[in-house]
């Protein structure tokens, strides 16, 4: 891994954008979508989306499988082509044809595909050629180094672990030292250690490459722990977009109680002040909206009700978040 | 444009599968030449005996040109087959293997990528082709020796002299490549089509077969269309053992093949822009 003294060092060099790109946080916007749609058949797949990624952003695309998700990225790629909308890349209108957009992007979309019968060398010597601009083989090197491929890149793609391969799809797409990278699921199918590497793999590039990174997830806690904005996207359409600290506001926090109560001290807390942040409540168990700040004044009013707390769980605010905003948006009848 | 066809050929040579059809001419090359080495008299006596029945066919019969056309006789029907496997593979292939996404995220051009993906192709025939004239003409030269050529149809025979036949080989190989050309090209149509290798493959196949059955049938119902069949003309290279050549056909032919080809890259070019990759 490289720290983040190498890139200030590089910038005054000749070596400025060997791998790393300027920062302009917040200020250049590199991707922006206006009412983008897509319909296969009678399935609305994206559904009149627009947002934007500056540059800087470790933007989360998060939703549950079959959300829109990979349609989407595949749309910025032109894979696909919209039904209706536009995108912009740079600020330049992309329609499919402009291929020398894609230069600002690399990206791996869903499974992370290549030659298994070529070695991880050549596959990232091909991807490299492919960019059509000279890429020296030391910085190839340099970037096997920073996905942690060094030593293996003579094996062939074939007998990578799944990890390896997506690692390896992550050197292919900043091969071309692009400004924003595209990673759809990149955690999908790794074990624990490879999810963590993979987490600080993202956030070194963020951090000490300046890359602008759009990673997709229908794992929150994922995204929860690198993004530092985000979307929510259900069956197409957008349910909210914005900094992840906003989103995550603590007074947000579900607060899960499993207890024995005669129906008493359900009375006694209905008439509280506690009473609306009441999700649901029946004799074994409560759910409350709430600030965890607040939780030993509940608790405290709970014992003096003469009920039995059980126990006390503060559940992860943005997963929650969202299978509550998902569910929401499923069901018409309950409001946001 | 170089550089991405540099890359297709890499890609389609680095794969053991590519060999196979190296592997399978040769196989079968060697066989016939065997065969006739061991056992080539009985085989003349056999096909020649109508026309012995009326005068002495005399010289050395079995020679190097003779075992190159039976040879070309038996396998440039079942090359398309061989071409198939690989142009028909260019789209499809990636497809299937998840890398077209990959490639298509890279700034290079829809139409960039077939015509180098069928640039790729043509090379592939051609080194096919190369491969037979060593292995069909270079080894059997070596083995028997030239000779004058005895050309069996129906109803006539013909006898090209000794030295009036190498050009015709180069001629038929010529035209052999343009006949491929046109098969990669229908092979990488279907390709755009599909998103696994095995069905844009036996396509190609399946058309070739059935169009050849066409051909080759003769009912007036499909004469009319005939002319205009792709596989009525694959197969011209034969009027260059004739005597004397019809230039003209082969001329026309060359025509057809070339609009052929062209027609099926166009196609394949805007049906592959127009597609959404899903794969």
């Amino acid at each position: 891994m490289y720290n983040l003294n190498r890139c200030k060092k590089f910038e005054t060099s000749a070596y400025s954008t060997v791998l790393c790109t300027p920062k302009q946080i917040n200020t250049v916007t590199i991707i922006e979508t206006q009412h983008l749609s897509k319909r296969f058949g009678s399935f609305q797949a994206v559904d009149d989306l627009s947002f934007s990624i500056k540059a800087g952003d470790v933007y989360g695309f998060l939703g549950q499988n079959g959300a829109g998700k990979s349609t989407t990225m595949r749309m910025l790629l032109g894979l696909i082509r919209p039904d209706s909308g536009k995108i912009f890349i740079k600020g330049s209108l992309y329609t499919g044809k402009e291929a020398h957009l894609l230069s600002y992007i690399g990206a791996i979309i869903e499974r992370p595909d290549m030659y298994g019968y070529l070695s991880g060398w050549d596959n990232l010597k091909i991807f490299a050629r492919l960019s059509f601009r000279p890429i020296p083989d030391s910085r190839l090197y340099e970037i096997l180094e920073l996905v942690g491929l060094r030593g293996r890149e003579q094996d062939k793609v074939r007998a990578y672990s799944q990890g390896m391969k997506q690692r390896l799809g992550i050197a292919i797409a900043m091969v071309h030292n692009p400004e924003l990278l595209i990673l759809d699921e990149p955690t999908n199918g790794l074990d624990p250690q490879g999810i963590a590497e993979m987490r600080q793999l993202i956030k070194t590039l963020s951090a000490d490459y300046g890359k602008t990174i759009l990673v997709s997830s229908h794992l929150l806690y994922e995204i929860e722990q690198v993004a530092t904005r985000m979307i929510i996207i259900h069956k197409g359409k957008k349910i909210v977009e914005g900094s992840v600290s906003e989103l995550l506001n603590p007074s947000e926090t579900l607060i899960e109680i499993n207890w024995n109560n005669s129906g008493e001290a359900l009375q006694q807390l209905s008439a509280s002040r506690w009473s609306q942040a009441i999700q649901s409540a029946d004799t074994s168990r409560l759910l409350l909206k709430m600030h965890p700040d607040e939780v030993p004044q509940l608790n405290r009013l709970l014992v003096s009700t003469g009920a039995d707390v059980l126990q006390i769980r503060s559940r992860h605010s943005l997963e929650d978040y969202f299978i509550q905003l998902t569910h929401d948006a499923a069901d018409p009848h309950r409001a946001l | 444009m170089m550089q991405l066809i540099r890359i297709e050929l890499y890609k389609i040579f680095r794969r053991p599968r590519t060999y196979i059809s190296f592997a399978i001419i040769a196989a079968i090359a060697l066989l016939i030449e065997l065969a006739m080495y061991a056992d080539g008299e009985t085989f003349i006596g056999f096909v020649t005996q109508n026309a012995t029945e009326g005068f002495t066919l005399g010289g050395k019969l079995i020679n190097g040109y003779l075992i190159t056309f039976i040879i070309l006789q038996m396998l440039l029907v079942h090359i398309p087959l061989l071409v198939a496997l690989v142009a028909a593979d260019a789209v499809a292939g990636e497809a299937s293997l998840g890398t077209l996404r990959l490639l298509l995220s890279k700034p290079i051009s829809r139409s960039q990528l077939i015509l180098s993906k069928y640039a790729a192709s043509i090379i592939y025939s051609l080194a096919l082709l190369l491969w037979l004239a060593l292995i069909g003409l270079a080894s059997s030269l070596f083995l028997f020796g030239p000779g004058d050529l005895i050309n069996l149809k129906s109803d006539t025979v013909i006898i090209l002299l000794a030295n009036d036949v190498l050009w015709r080989y180069c001629a038929a190989f010529a035209f052999a490549a343009l006949a491929m050309t046109t098969v990669s090209a229908l092979a990488l149509l279907l390709s755009v089509l599909a998103d696994n290798a095995i069905g844009p493959i036996i396509g190609t196949m399946g058309i070739i077969i059935v169009l050849t059955i066409i051909t080759n049938l003769d009912l007036p119902v499909f004469n009319a269309i005939k002319p205009a069949l792709l596989t009525s003309h694959l197969l011209a290279w034969k009027g260059f053992f004739s005597e004397p050549v019809p230039a003209r056909a082969i001329a026309h032919s060359c025509l057809i093949l070339t609009a052929y080809a062209g027609g099926f890259t166009g196609l394949a070019i805007i049906l592959f822009k127009r597609k959404d990759i899903q794969s």
